[in-house]
C-alpha cells in the first residue's frame, strides 16, 4: 500500500485510518489498532510539525506485510532533515514549541516492536514502524 | 464548539472524538478562550467521549496545567478511557497530580 497526502494537519486523521485498515487483513485487537495508528499519526505529525515550512510538501506513506506476519509502515517527507536523530528521540526532547510534549518518538518505540529512523539535512527523514503479529490466520493455498 | 459546564468555579470541558496536532490546536484555542474569560479555579477535562489521541493531547494537557497556573487555578483531567490512559502514563503527566 502507497499513499502520497500533503503536509496538512488535517491530513492526520485520514492517514491513520488508512494505515489501520490495511492492518485489519493481520486480524489485529482493538489494542493493537489503536498502537498503530497513533504510532502512523506521531510519525505523520512529525512531518507536518518539523519537515516543512509550508504545508505543500509531501508525505509517503508505505505498508506491507512480511512472510511472517510483520506488519512495516513506512513514513517519508522530502524535508529538512533531523540534525541530531539520537536527541531528536529522546523523550521530552522537541523544537516544536512548548504545545509540543516531546513525545512522538517515544510513543512509536513503546507502541511499535521497532522503530528505525533514517535522516538526511535537507533531503528528508524516513521512519520505519515494524509491528510482528503473532495470532494472524494464514490463509491455504 | 466546546461542550462545557461551569458552576462554583469548576469549568468541565466535555472533549470528544480524535485529538491530534489539528484538532489540538482548535481545543487550545477554544479553551484557553473560556479559562481566559471565565477564570475557574479549576479547569476539568473530561476524556469520556474521546476515541484517539496522540501525544499531540498531552501537550495540549501538559499546556493547559501551564495556563491554569498562570491563572491561578488547577487542572484536572477525569473519565481517561483505558486505550488513551497508556499515553497518560507513558508520558509522566500523572507526576502533576492531575489525574482523577
Amino acid at each position: 500500500m502507497e499513499l502520497k497526502i500533503p503536509s496538512r494537519s488535517i491530513n492526520e486523521s485520514f492517514a491513520r485510518s488508512v494505515a489501520a485498515s490495511f492492518c485489519l487483513q493481520l486480524d489485529p485487537t482493538i489494542a493493537e489498532l489503536a498502537e498503530i495508528k497513533t504510532a502512523v499519526s506521531e510519525a505523520v505529525t512529525n512531518c507536518i510539525v518539523h519537515a516543512y515550512d509550508t504545508p505543500d510538501g509531501e508525505i509517503y506513506i508505505k505498508a506491507e506485510i512480511t512472510a511472517d506476519n510483520t506488519l512495516i509502515i513506512k513514513v517519508r517527507d522530502r524535508g529538512r532533515g533531523i540534525d541530531n536523530i539520537k536527541q531528536a528521540m529522546e523523550p521530552l526532547f522537541t523544537t516544536g514549541g512548548e504545545e509540543r510534549a516531546g513525545l512522538g518518538f517515544a510513543v512509536m518505540e513503546s507502541f511499535m516492536d521497532k522503530v528505525k529512523v533514517t535522516s538526511k539535512p535537507n533531503k528528508g527523514t524516513t521512519v520505519t514502524l515494524y509491528k510482528k503479529f503473532v495470532r494472524a490466520t494464514n490463509e491455504k493455498p | 464548539m466546546l461542550n462545557t459546564d461551569y458552576r462554583d468555579n469548576v469549568l468541565t470541558v466535555f472533549l470528544s472524538g480524535e485529538i491530534d496536532q489539528h484538532t489540538g490546536q482548535t481545543l487550545r484555542r477554544e479553551i484557553d478562550s473560556c479559562t481566559e474569560a471565565l477564570r475557574p479555579h479549576l479547569l476539568c477535562l473530561d476524556f469520556s467521549n474521546v476515541k484517539f489521541m496522540d501525544s499531540s493531547g498531552i501537550g495540549l494537557i501538559m499546556g493547559r496545567f501551564r495556563q491554569m497556573s498562570l491563572l491561578g487555578g488547577r487542572l484536572k483531567i477525569t473519565n481517561l478511557p483505558d486505550n488513551i490512559k497508556r499515553i497518560v502514563m507513558l508520558s509522566g503527566v500523572q507526576t502533576l497530580g492531575v489525574l482523577v
